[in-house]
C-alpha cells in the first residue's frame, strides 16, 4: 500500500513540473524563451486599455513579451517587495515613496497623471456641485450625513479619499452609517453608488468608461475633462518602479529599466497622450515624465 | 475575442482536468486506505479530511501564494504566475473532496467481500482494487464533486495565476474581470461557456462509469 501511495505521488510530481513551462513561457530559473517582463499595475490602469495599447511596441522592439498582473494598488506593491514582479507601475506617491525607501525599488519616475472626480445623485442632496473643491465637497457631504461609498480597499483611489478627508478634517468610520465602505474596485463601487444614490469619488478614466450604465450619478466636482480640473488635490500621478535586484534576486531589472526609458521617452509620452481622444473625445491620461518635459519646454522655447 | 474565449477555455480544462488527474491518482488510494486499515488518530484524520473539504478557495489561494513567491520556501520553482501554481492550488482543493467521499464510498462496501478475498488468498493490494471497484459509484461522485469544485472557482487561481492575459486567465478570472469592467453579458456568456464545459466533462465520467459497470 505504501508503495503505490509513493508512486502515485510521484507521478503527479512529475506532470506539475511539466505544466511550468507549458502556459507562461518562462521564469528567471526556467529560461525556455529568457525575455518576459512581469509588470505588477492596477486594475484601473489595466482596465483602461492604455497598456494593450502601448506594450505590443515595448514587446516588438525589445523582442521581450510583457505579463501584465493587474490587482489592487496595496498588492500591486506588496507582489513588488516579495520580488514576485519585475517593475511596478501605481498612482499612490506616498506608498511608492515609502516602497523605495525601504529598499524595494530601484528608483521611482513620473509617467503620467490623470486625475479624480467626485460624482454623485444628480438631486445632489449636500449641494456638493457648488463646491469649488472636493474638500469643500466632503464637508458639506459629512455635514449633510448623505451617503458616500467609499473603496476601502486601500488602492490609490481610496488612499487619496482619505487624504482629502483628512485635509477637511474630517473622519468618517463604518459606524457613521452615511459612509459606505465596500472594499471593492472602481467599477462596482460606482455601480454600487448608481444604486444607492450615493457619493463616490472616481478616477476619470473609468467614469468615462462606465458612465452610460450609471444614469443616477452625475459628475460634482473635477469639471468634464482634465483642463477643466482646478482642484490640485484631484490630480493623480502615476509612477514607475523597477524592483530591486539587490533585495530580490531573480527580477528582470535589465528589462525593466529599458521598460522605463521607453514609457518615459518622448516617442511613447505622445502615444499615452493621445489615447482615448478617439473614443471619449478627450485623453484619459496626461504625459508627465521628466523627458517629455524637457522635450516640451525644449519646443516652447 | 473568440480565438482568445477558445484558448481561456482549454486552460481552464487544462488546469482544473490535470489537478483533477492528480487528485484522484493521490486521493483514491489513500481514501481506501484510510477505509480499510484505520491508523491511529483515525478521527483526527478524519476531521481534517472533512474540513479540507470546505477550505474556502481564496485561502487556499493565499497560501499557495506565499509558498510559492519568491521570498517563500518554494519559490525557486517558479511556478507563480503560471499554470503550474494554479494546478497545484486546485489540487489542494481537491484532494480532500476526492480521498474524503472515496473513504465513505468504500467503507460502505459489504466487508464479507474483503473476508472473502482474504480468505480466496489475495494480496493487499488485490482486495484494495477490488473494493474500489465495488465502490465505484461512490469514487465517481467523489471525482465528479471535487471537478465540479475546481472548474467552478476563482479565489485560488486568480491569485496565484495572475489572471495574466495570454497565459493564465482562465473562465472563471475571466468572469471576474469583464464583470469588473461592467462587460456583464460577455460575463452571461463566459458563464454559460464555463457550464457547458462542466456539463460535457460529467457527462464524459458518467459514460465512463456505463462503460465500467458493463
Amino acid at each position: 500500500m505504501r508503495c503505490s501511495v509513493f508512486s502515485a505521488l510521484l507521478v503527479p510530481v512529475l506532470l506539475l513540473g511539466t505544466s511550468a513551462g507549458a502556459g507562461g513561457d518562462d521564469t528567471p530559473s526556467k529560461a525556455v524563451s529568457p525575455r518576459t517582463l512581469r509588470l505588477a499595475t492596477t486594475t484601473s490602469t489595466d482596465d483602461s486599455g492604455l497598456l494593450k495599447a502601448i506594450l505590443p511596441d515595448f514587446e516588438k522592439r525589445y523582442r521581450a513579451r510583457v505579463e501584465v498582473v493587474a490587482v489592487g494598488t496595496g498588492q500591486a506593491l506588496r507582489l513588488a517587495a516579495s520580488g514576485d514582479v519585475d517593475v511596478v507601475l501605481v498612482h499612490a506617491r506616498q506608498k511608492e515613496d515609502q516602497f523605495v525607501a525601504e529598499g524595494h525599488g530601484v528608483g521611482r519616475q513620473d509617467v503620467m497623471y490623470n486625475d479624480f472626480i467626485l460624482v454623485g445623485p444628480r438631486s445632489d442632496p449636500a449641494g456638493a456641485s457648488g463646491a469649488a473643491t472636493a474638500k469643500d465637497a466632503l464637508a458639506k457631504i459629512a455635514a449633510r450625513r448623505a451617503p458616500f461609498v467609499s473603496r476601502g480597499d486601500d488602492s490609490g483611489t481610496h488612499a487619496r479619499e482619505r487624504e482629502i478627508w483628512a485635509s477637511a478634517g474630517i473622519a468618517p468610520s463604518v459606524t457613521s452609517n452615511w459612509y459606505l465602505s465596500i472594499g471593492q474596485g472602481m467599477g462596482e463601487t460606482l455601480l454600487f453608488a448608481n444604486e444607492k444614490a450615493a457619493y463616490t469619488l472616481t478616477d476619470r478614466g473609468t467614469w468615462l468608461a462606465r458612465r452610460s450604465g450609471l444614469p443616477e450619478l452625475k459628475g460634482m466636482v473635477g469639471g468634464e475633462s482634465i483642463s477643466e480640473n482646478r482642484d490640485s488635490q484631484l490630480l493623480n500621478p502615476y509612477g514607475v518602479i523597477p524592483v530591486n535586484p539587490a533585495r530580490h534576486p531573480g527580477v528582470r531589472l535589465d528589462l525593466a529599466a529599458r521598460f522605463v526609458e521607453w514609457i518615459t521617452s518622448a516617442e511613447v509620452q505622445r502615444r499615452i497622450a493621445d489615447f482615448g481622444k478617439e473614443e471619449f473625445g478627450q485623453p484619459l491620461f496626461y504625459p508627465n515624465s521628466a523627458t517629455w518635459k524637457a522635450a516640451t519646454q525644449e519646443s516652447a522655447k | 475575442m473568440l480565438d482568445a474565449l477558445f484558448s481561456i477555455c482549454l486552460l481552464s480544462l487544462y488546469v482544473s482536468g490535470l489537478a483533477l488527474l492528480i487528485a484522484t491518482a493521490v486521493g483514491v488510494p489513500i481514501g481506501a486506505s484510510l477505509a480499510l486499515r484505520p491508523v491511529p488518530g483515525q478521527r483526527l484524520v478524519e476531521g481534517v479530511i472533512y474540513t479540507g473539504m470546505g477550505l474556502p478557495p481564496v485561502v487556499v489561494g493565499l497560501f499557495v501564494y506565499l509558498l510559492l513567491s519568491r521570498s517563500g520556501p518554494l519559490g525557486w520553482l517558479g511556478w507563480l504566475f503560471t499554470p503550474a501554481a494554479m494546478v497545484t492550488a486546485q489540487v489542494v482543493i481537491a484532494l480532500p473532496l476526492v480521498t474524503g467521499l472515496t473513504m465513505t464510498a468504500v467503507r460502505h462496501v459489504n466487508p464479507d467481500l474483503r473476508s472473502q478475498l482474504r480468505a480466496l488468498g489475495a494480496t493487499p493490494l488485490q482486495v484494495t482494487w477490488a473494493m474500489l471497484r465495488e465502490a465505484r459509484s461512490g469514487v465517481l461522485v467523489a471525482v465528479a464533486a471535487a471537478f465540479g469544485g475546481i472548474i467552478s472557482e476563482v479565489g485560488a487561481v486568480m491569485p496565484v495565476g495572475g489572471n495574466i492575459e495570454g497565459s493564465t486567465r482562465v473562465l472563471t478570472t475571466a468572469i471576474v474581470l469583464e464583470t469588473r469592467k461592467g462587460n456583464f453579458e460577455l460575463s452571461l456568456a463566459l458563464g454559460g461557456a464555463l457550464l457547458g464545459l462542466a456539463f460535457f466533462s460529467n457527462l464524459l465520467l458518467l459514460c465512463l462509469q456505463g462503460r465500467v459497470n458493463r
